[in-house]
C-alpha cells in the first residue's frame, strides 16, 4: 500500500517520525487530510490535534500548539510550536522584553495576562476535544 | 602549642570549601549531560525548517521575503547569549570579547549597534558599557524554553522588518567538548544562502499556499530564526555546565593541594612544639 512519510518535530524535540496511510492536520483554514501523492502544500497550523493513520495498527493522536506544515508528494513535515502563539501574545512578549531592557516593568501586566489567558483557553479547548475523542475510542 | 590551632581551623575551612566545590562539580556534570541531550533534540527542527525554506527558494524564486534580502548594513543587531550565574571560568568573558570585537568592527565602518541580551551576566556587562540594549531576558534557568525567547527575538525581528536593523547576529558559546568551548558568532538575518536540497523534486512546480506565500514565509522564517536562537541558548547552557564542571574540578584539586600543604605545616609545628617541650624537660632534669 502507498504510504507517506510523516515527520512531526518541535524546537525542543522530535515528536513523531514514520510512515502513514493518511494524516489529518488542523490547518489555519480548516482541518485537512493528506494522503500519499498530495500536491505540494505549505500552510500554517492552528492549535489542535494531528491524527496519523499508520499502515498497521491504531490511529495515533498528537497535540500541536500551532506551527507550520509542508506537504510534498511523499513527505509531510510538521514544525510544531511548543509555545502558545498569537499575534497579540507575541506582541505582548516583545513588549515585555523591551521593558525588561528598559527596567520599567510596572503597569503593563494586564495586556500580557489577558492575551496569555486567551491563548491558553484555545489550547485547553483543543486539548479537551482530543481527550474526549481518545476516551470514546478507549471506552 | 601556639599556631597549631589556627592551622587546624584553616584546614577545616578549606575542607568545607572543597566539599562545596565537589558538590557543584557533580551537579554541573549531570546537568551538562541533560543539556547535551537537549542540544541533540533541538537539531531536527532547525534541519527541517532549513529544508522547507530551501524548497521554497526553489519553488518560488520570484517572491523574496525581506529576511532573505541583503541590505546595506547601516545598523547591526546582535543577540548575545550569556549565563545567569558565574563560577564558570572564562566562558562569558570569551563570548563578550568576541561580541565586542564584532561591535568595534561595525562601529569602525560607521554602523550603529543594537543589542539583545539573554542572561544576567551579559546584561550587567553590556549595561555598564553603555551600549543600547533593545531587549533582554534573564533567569531562563537550566532548561530554556522557546516561549521565553519569542518576545526577545521578536523585538529584533521587528527592528529588522521596520528597517531599524539591517543585519542580525547571534553570539553564544559553542560546545566543542567538555574541556573546550569557544565563542561563536552566526549571522541570523538576512538568512545566509541555504544550500539547495531536495533534488528529487521535479523542475516546474510550486506549492499551494494557504492563505498566502507571504504570510507563510513570514511565519516560517520567524520560527526558523527563533529556533536558531533557542539552539544557541541550549548550547550555551551545555557550555556553562561544562565550564563550571571544569572550573569546580580545578577548584577542588587546588583545595586538596592546599589542605596537604597546610597539613604538612601543621605536622611540622606540632613536632617542633613536642621537641621544644622535650628539650625543656631534659634541660630541667640536667639542671637538677
Amino acid at each position: 500500500m502507498d504510504t507517506i512519510h510523516v515527520d512531526i518535530v518541535s524546537a525542543e524535540g522530535e515528536i513523531f517520525s514514520g510512515p502513514a496511510r493518511m494524516v489529518f492536520l488542523p490547518a489555519s483554514q480548516g482541518e485537512i487530510g493528506v494522503t500519499p501523492r498530495h500536491a505540494p502544500l505549505l500552510t500554517l497550523l492552528k492549535p489542535g490535534e494531528v491524527r496519523v493513520q499508520p499502515p498497521e495498527g491504531e490511529e495515533q493522536f498528537f497535540f500541536v500548539g500551532g506551527g507550520a506544515l509542508e506537504v510534498q508528494p511523499k513527505k509531510v513535515t510538521v514544525l510544531a510550536d511548543t509555545a502558545a502563539r498569537a499575534k497579540d501574545l507575541d506582541e505582548a512578549a516583545a513588549l515585555a522584553a523591551r521593558q525588561r531592557a528598559e527596567e520599567a516593568l510596572a503597569g503593563q501586566y494586564d495586556k500580557i495576562t489577558q492575551a496569555e489567558a486567551l491563548a491558553e483557553l484555545a489550547r485547553a479547548a483543543a486539548q479537551l476535544k482530543m481527550i474526549e475523542r481518545l476516551r470514546k475510542i478507549k471506552g | 602549642m601556639p599556631g597549631t590551632k589556627e592551622i587546624r581551623s584553616k584546614i577545616a575551612s578549606v575542607k568545607s570549601t572543597q566539599k562545596i566545590t565537589k558538590a557543584m562539580e557533580m551537579v554541573a556534570a549531570s546537568k551538562m549531560r541533560r543539556a547535551q541531550e537537549r542540544m541533540r533534540m533541538a537539531r531536527p527542527y532547525a534541519a527541517k525548517a532549513r529544508a522547507i525554506i530551501s524548497h521554497l527558494n526553489e519553488a518560488n524564486p520570484d517572491y523574496r521575503h525581506p529576511f532573505l534580502i541583503e541590505r546595506e548594513p547601516k545598523s547591526v543587531g546582535l543577540v548575545i547569549i550569556s549565563t545567569d550565574r558565574g563560577l564558570c571560568g572564562a566562558l562569558n568573558t570569551n563570548v563578550f570579547k568576541a561580541a565586542l570585537l564584532l561591535i568595534r568592527e561595525w562601529q569602525a565602518k560607521g554602523a550603529s549597534i543594537g543589542l539583545c541580551v539573554i542572561g544576567g551576566k551579559g546584561l550587567a556587562f553590556f549595561r555598564r558599557l553603555g551600549l543600547p540594549v533593545l531587549a533582554s531576558i534573564t533567569g531562563l534557568g537550566d532548561r530554556p524554553h522557546v516561549r521565553d525567547l519569542i518576545g526577545t527575538v521578536k523585538v529584533m525581528l521587528d527592528g529588522y522588518r521596520e528597517g531599524r536593523l539591517d543585519r542580525l547576529y547571534v553570539a553564544h558559546a559553542q560546545f566543542l567538548n567538555t574541556m573546550s568551548q569557544k565563542p561563536q558568532i552566526q549571522q541570523l538575518l538576512p538568512i545566509p544562502a541555504l544550500e539547495a536540497g531536495g533534488t528529487e523534486l521535479q523542475e516546474h512546480w510550486d506549492y499551494i499556499y494557504e492563505p498566502s506565500a507571504g504570510d507563510i514565509l513570514d511565519g516560517l522564517l520567524m520560527r526558523y530564526v527563533e529556533s536558531q536562537v533557542y539552539q544557541g541558548a541550549v548550547e550555551n547552557v551545555g557550555c556553562e555546565m561544562a565550564a563550571r564542571m571544569v572550573a569546580m574540578k580545578s577548584a577542588s584539586d587546588n583545595a586538596g593541594k592546599l589542605i596537604s600543604e597546610l597539613q604538612l605545616i601543621y605536622n611540622k609545628a606540632r613536632q617542633a612544639a613536642i621537641t621544644k617541650e622535650l628539650a625543656e624537660i631534659v634541660g630541667g632534669a640536667a639542671a637538677v
